[in-house]
């Protein structure tokens, strides 16, 4: 249930760099690892932004998968959700290299 | 015909610069705050509870209670003496900066020396929320089971601080250890952790010279 925040969050983000110019689309880039729901931000994105310019405006919403890199082998593997261990090597030395984004990386304006 | 505008602002930023704005008010008033989260029956009151006694009078301590609807925790943490304030999130999952600030003002920060902030039983989000504390301390628990690090990665890598609650339970539940440790260890390299027993007290004690430490040091590099 934070996706209304998050959503207002988003709405926000875009209006004030929108300056008086019409939103058609919003970019979102977000890694696995962030907890959102698509579906429930566009349920409260088409509420939250109408009457304002970027009421119709479409959502758009790059999924980043999570990613691990071994610091032992440097294998790059997506983490099945039971371990974190390299397949590569068995090494529990790993980090984390991609999944944690939560950004508005662009708006496109008319 | 459209024109792209480049942005790249965290979604968080509106949230995070008053979670900023709270830090600076409790570092004014000289206040230590930690933001405790976990998941649902973890022991997160009673854990404030046996704070409350493993300190012994060695801090001030004032308390924050977050919960969907009830003041129930409120009322436990005052009837202990304590000053408590209930934040009800109305059926939000999570505490977020504007909630903390409006709960400080009901608080006598010039007389405390640290803030537990009870977050809603939730292992998804509330690490995502900043909400202007110093520090955000987990507690998992043995019956919850060992592969919590590994489902709630994001819950793992937002503490500064872990406690595993309930290890008088582990003679009784199946859980790794071991298994438990390598992905916490993973998700968060270094990670201080204390093992306790809210039932028996065990491990209480190091916690809290942990706890009268950290408000120390905090308090030293404030001046």
């Amino acid at each position: 249930m934070h996706e209304l925040s998050i959503t207002q969050g988003i709405l926000d983000i875009a209006l004030t760099n929108a300056g008086a110019r019409k939103i058609k689309k919003i970019n979102l880039v977000i890694g696995q690892f962030s907890s959102i729901v698509d579906d429930s931000v566009q349920f409260y994105w088409d509420i939250i932004s109408k009457d304002t310019l970027a009421e119709g405006s479409m959502l758009h919403f790059e999924r980043i998968p999570g990613e691990m890199t071994c610091r032992a082998c440097g294998h790059v593997f997506r983490p099945n959700g039971e371990t974190f261990t390299c397949p590569s090597c068995s090494s529990i030395s790993v980090r984390i290299s991609k999944g944690n984004e939560f950004q508005v990386e662009s708006i496109d304006v008319e | 015909m459209s024109t792209r505008i480049p942005i790249i602002e965290k979604i968080m930023s509106a949230n995070d610069s008053i979670a900023e704005n709270n830090r600076g008010i409790l570092d004014r008033a000289g206040v230590f705050a930690i933001n405790i989260m976990a998941s649902p029956g973890a022991g997160k009151t009673s854990f404030i509870l046996k704070t409350l006694d493993a300190l012994n009078g060695r801090l001030k301590l004032g308390v924050i209670e977050g919960d969907l609807a009830t003041s129930i925790d409120a009322e436990k943490a005052m009837a202990a003496g304590l000053p408590a304030v209930q934040i009800n999130t109305g059926g939000e999952c999570h505490l977020d900066a504007v909630m903390l600030a409006d709960a400080l003002p009901a608080l006598p920060l010039q007389d405390l020396d640290l803030i537990l902030v009870e977050n809603v039983g939730n292992l998804v989000c509330p690490a995502n929320f900043q909400i202007g504390t110093h520090l955000n301390v987990l507690i998992a628990s043995i019956p919850e089971g060992d592969d919590k690090p590994y489902k709630y990665p994001g819950m793992y890598m937002g503490m500064q601080a872990l406690i595993i609650n309930k290890i008088d339970l582990l003679p009784y539940v199946p859980f790794n250890m071991e298994y438990f440790q390598q992905g916490v260890e993973i998700l968060n390299p270094g990670v201080t952790v204390f093992p306790v027993s809210c039932k028996t007290g065990e491990g209480m004690d190091a916690w809290a010279d942990w706890l009268v430490e950290k408000v120390s040091t905090n308090r030293s590099s404030e001046k």
